[in-house]
């Protein structure tokens, strides 16, 4: 029964969607308020069709009702109840009404929180964000139904995909969607600016928030999605550039770029056009980013349903949306007359160089991505682009960045001297290549990798420190450290997100260069060096779990006698799903990992081991964590706050006593 | 039930080791090579993951059959072409730079050029160009003023 009715209320938010993308949009063109309110109030109605909806696909997860399609399809009764409930999303059909659910919460944000928007604004984004919904409701009904029931129920299901049966992943894909569907937002505003024909200071400020919103849970869904596959997937790699991670990986440039750009608009009035390009680029890589996913056209390590008939639907759904905004764009992008006016060296050019470097970087990534399929479409050619181009194609443009990124920051708006941006950076630079010539001197290798890397992630960090330390002015050391606490959090979340770029910057160089690796059999109570540990094989047990066998080893580290850690690599069978994993063991450490995989037993009872020292690994994750962590007290600053302007506004209206 | 669990537990492959320890050359130098080299080569029945790194059998034959070719003395590129030749184009995750493969390797750096080509003229123009008139009403200005203002 409680199937039934999320499906139907699945039939009725797309109802309810059809009303939210015509009534505001004939309203704001026609000027009846009621009709423009009708947006507002179908927003919020569409997000709690859904929200039921998606409660009650739960509640068949949760109650393994086997009479569910989906359920058996990805399910299991032994299965622990977090992968129970995270087995929702864990899925194709599932994954899309979550998306669908974020989309309409976006939507419904939009509604409660933008009071302080212009009417006809408001509905006209509430409009486009209803017309997005439409589409992808449609598109469930239509070839993804969740809710399909069997007529003969079996027993028990198949079990989720082992591989997903992590914490790790049972949180990467809501954070992703969060960020692929915030994008859509960002989409919206750019619409109805376009529809408007006008684009001021507060389209900037209003469409930022939501953009850094959307940025902030792609960067974490990105790194937690990056770090599943370090120590989930046995080899220790963290990027493979796979399609796939590609997909999520474009929409996060383009919106940094955004991001950048959006602050143009809001200080100084220029680059209008090109941020509104960027808006509906942004939403349409999320687009890209859910065919390659869903279509099954180019093969990745994580392609969900491969099934044609959806990828013909998503095609269309992104053919209609990217073709009508970018002919809306061409047609109205010339009245975004920009205003302010700047010299070749200033904040505002450093900022064109920003989203020139993020804009093609990503459009290096993109035809990366889809060569494959346009070598074989177009040339008859079988061939693959991996791992080696994207590091060669793509590298080259965060050097550059990070090189840039700096100076950039701390130069002021309008006008600025180079050589006087520089003088207070010199510390910063000084240091910077000094490290890099002493990792150089001490390193046993000669690659320059390693040094290059500390030397511009140390660059990216001490310069994020100066330009804190500048904007403190002059005075005694404690007049300083006090106007630096009182900066706004603008100026900090700016410091700490180019913080943790430089971090990551360091850390994925660090990693690639540094590290150490180990291969060989080995018997019980054996040891081996590595890097200054040595790491002893203590057992070898085969263990049960809840829905799995496994074969796990410990392994005791010691260094100079003294014990660090033991660790617990796992080599895992999910009979149900016929699939085994691996389990890593890891010993984190804030310099480095020590990170121990378990292998086959050898015909003569010993044990095939691989072990790596990576150092600063945690490092790339920590880098990632400060970039979110800076947007969000970006966000929390109160000049941004969504609703500043009219909570100002109420104050006033206070009488005084 | 359980007894089936078991059985079929029994019944599938574990996962070997991406490299094992019985490949390994035993001289460093050309182990290092193979290696490398190994890094670029698809496996071809996995999605996306290098020979060295996949656990699956035709990544091991390949593996072996590459040392195989670096024993005998081959050059890292008689090597790779002498795979290539038995496997095609699609064994090779880096790209050659031949034929319509050029358009891939240059398509960055065109990019870079044209997009900073655009950007450079932009920002000319923003410097030469005049002070465009305000356009907001009076009751428009008077909001921003209330939204920009703290």
């Amino acid at each position: 029964m409680i199937v039934e009715l999320g499906h139907f209320a699945l039939i009725l938010a797309l109802f309810v969607a059809l009303i939210q993308t015509v009534m505001p949009l004939v309203g704001a063109q026609k000027r009846w308020s009621g009709w423009m309110a009708a947006g507002e109030a179908a927003a919020s109605v569409q997000f709690m069709l859904l929200t039921f909806s998606f409660g009650a696909l739960t509640y068949a997860f949760v109650t393994s009702d086997f009479s569910v399609s989906l359920v058996v399809s990805n399910s299991h009764t032994l299965k622990p109840m977090l992968y129970k409930v995270s087995g929702v999303w864990g899925n194709h059909e599932g994954s899309l009404l979550l998306w669908s659910l974020i989309l309409a919460l976006f939507g419904a944000s939009v509604a409660w929180f933008g009071s302080n928007l212009p009417p006809t604004l408001r509905a006209r984004v509430l409009a486009v964000q209803g017309s997005i919904g439409v589409a992808f409701l449609a598109f469930m009904l239509l070839t993804s139904n969740p809710f399909l029931r069997l007529e003969v129920p079996p027993f028990n299901g198949q079990d989720l995909n082992p591989l997903l049966q992590d914490p790790g992943l049972a949180f990467h894909p809501p954070f992703l969607y969060l960020g692929y569907v915030g994008m859509s937002v960002a989409f919206s505003f750019a619409v109805a600016a376009l529809i408007e024909g006008r684009v001021d200071a507060a389209w900037g400020r209003w469409v930022r928030p939501w953009t850094l919103a959307a940025w902030i849970f792609l960067t974490i869904g990105i790194a937690l999605g990056s770090w599943w596959a370090y120590y989930e997937l046995g080899w220790g790699g963290f990027w493979f550039w796979d399609p796939v991670e590609n997909a999520s990986f474009m929409p996060w440039l383009i919106g940094a770029a955004l991001l950048h750009s959006a602050i143009v608009v809001e200080k100084r009035e220029a680059l209008k056009a090109w941020t509104i390009l960027l808006a509906i680029l942004a939403f349409g890589f999320s687009l890209i980013g859910t065919f390659i996913v869903r279509s099954g056209v180019i093969t990745s390590v994580h392609a969900f349903a491969n099934d044609p008939e959806r990828g013909v639907f998503i095609l269309l759904i992104l053919a209609f949306f990217m073709g009508g905004a970018l002919m809306l764009f061409t047609v109205r992008a010339s009245a975004m007359e920009a205003k302010g006016l700047f010299a070749p060296v200033s904040r505002e050019s450093a900022l064109v160089a920003n989203n020139l470097l993020l804009a093609v970087s990503c459009m290096v990534v993109f035809v990366g991505t889809i060569w494959p399929l346009v070598a074989e479409l177009v040339w008859d050619r079988k061939l693959s682009v991996g791992e080696p181009f994207f590091n060669a194609a793509f590298t080259p443009f965060m050097v550059v960045l990070a090189l840039l990124l700096p100076l950039g920051a701390i130069m002021p708006w309008k006008r600025a001297v180079i050589s006087r941006s520089l003088r207070p950076l010199m510390p910063a630079m000084v240091l910077a290549v000094s490290l890099g010539l002493l990792a150089y001197a001490l390193q046993t290798g000669r690659s320059a990798l390693g040094p290059v890397g500390l030397g511009l992630g140390a660059w990216v960090v001490f310069g994020a420190l100066t330009d804190l330390w500048q904007r403190s002015g002059r005075g005694s050391i404690n007049n300083r450290v006090g106007r630096i606490m009182r900066l706004p959090r603008a100026d900090w979340g700016k410091a700490v997100a180019h913080g943790g770029f430089g971090v990551t910057v360091f850390a994925v160089a660090a990693m690639m260069a540094w590290q150490v690796e180990d291969i060989r059999t080995m018997n019980v109570g054996e040891n081996f060096d590595l890097k200054g540990y040595t790491i002893t094989l203590a057992s070898v047990e085969d263990e049960t779990g809840p829905n799995y066998y496994t074969t796990m080893a410990a392994f005791d580290i010691t260094r100079d006698g003294k014990y660090i850690a033991t660790v617990h690599p796992e080599k895992r069978v999910y009979p149900v799903a016929a699939m085994p994993t691996t389990e890593a063991g890891i010993d984190y450490g804030f310099t480095r990992d020590l990170y121990v995989v378990i292998g086959d037993a050898q015909d003569n009872g010993s044990w095939a081991v691989r072990s790596y020292y990576k150092p600063f690994a945690n490092w790339i994750w920590g880098g990632s964590i400060l970039m979110s962590l800076g947007g969000f007290i970006s966000l929390a600053d109160r000049r941004y706050r969504v609703a500043a302007g009219n909570r100002a506004a109420k104050i006033k209206a206070v009488p005084a006593e | 039930m359980i007894r089936a669990l078991i059985l079929s537990a029994a019944l599938i492959a574990t996962p070997a080791l991406a490299v094992q320890p019985d490949e390994v050359l035993a001289d460093p130098a050309l182990e290092a090579r193979a290696r490398a080299l190994s890094k670029d080569l698809r496996c071809l029945v996995c999605r996306n993951e290098n020979i060295d790194d996949s656990n699956a059998d035709l990544a091991r034959d390949l593996r072996l059959l590459l040392r195989e070719r670096l024993v005998a003395g081959d050059s890292d590129t008689a090597a790779i072409e002498y795979i290539v030749a038995r496997y095609g184009e699609y064994v090779l995750l880096n790209p050659t730079s031949q034929g319509s493969n050029l358009l891939l390797w240059i398509a960055g750096p065109a990019m870079l050029l044209v997009g900073g080509g655009i950007a450079f003229a932009y920002v000319r123009r923003r410097d030469r160009a005049e002070p465009a008139a305000t356009e907001l009403s009076d009751e428009e200005e008077k909001r921003l003023a209330e939204i920009l203002q703290e």
